[in-house]
């Protein structure tokens, strides 16, 4: 899974049967920085998110699971919201690993 | 399967069911060396990993579902599998 924050929204008025009803949005990946890293994609949403919200979102065939299965086609599905950025804990960047990892 | 450390952790209240009562730890990939490298994702624990960590992350489907929460099926891509203690190169 990665984190994402909520950019915007897309309207499709003519898409695949199972993806009606579904609300479909841009997330923009960030770092644990939460600092953009790569490229925005569109995401199905499974949690009721909506633009501006720290969000997570699944890859793969997997994405498709919160639905119906076999039904949706997605690979990018947004599965979690993140009660706010307070609540992404994360220890000061560390440019090396500390121990055990010895050569 | 990956090498990363494990950096943090994210909170969420409102997520899949499938999620309920799984902890979310924010993951920074390393190099058998031990440098991180730029990429980060999100797993779930399913070893009681902690930040500070070195540890294994799967990241395929059935895999990382069944390891955090028991059973297949569940939109999760990614789960922790292990901590690493040692890492012996050439």
């Amino acid at each position: 899974m990665q984190l994402a924050r909520v950019i915007g929204t897309v309207v499709a008025t003519v898409k695949n049967d199972s993806l009606h009803g579904r609300k479909l949005l841009i997330v923009q990946t960030v770092d644990r920085n939460l600092e953009a890293n790569g490229k925005p994609m569109v995401a199905v949403d499974a949690v009721g998110a909506g633009v501006g919200e720290l969000v997570f979102w699944c890859r793969g065939k997997e994405a498709s699971f919160p639905f119906k299965r076999e039904d949706t086609p997605t690979d990018c599905t947004i599965v979690g919201i993140v009660d706010s950025e307070q609540h992404v804990t994360r220890e000061p960047v560390r440019k090396r690993a500390t121990p055990p990892l010895a050569r | 399967m990956i090498l990363a450390r494990v950096v943090g952790n994210v909170v969420a209240t409102q997520k899949n069911r499938r999620y309920q009562n799984a902890r979310v730890m924010l993951c920074q990939q390393i190099t058998p060396e031990g440098n991180e490298t730029s990429y980060s994702v999100l797993a779930l624990d399913s070893v009681d990993a902690g930040v500070g960590d070195t540890v294994l992350i799967v990241q395929e489907g059935w895999s990382a579902s069944t390891a955090a929460t028991g059973e297949a099926g569940a939109a999760i891509d990614s789960a922790i599998v292990g901590v690493v203690d040692r890492i012996d190169l050439l």
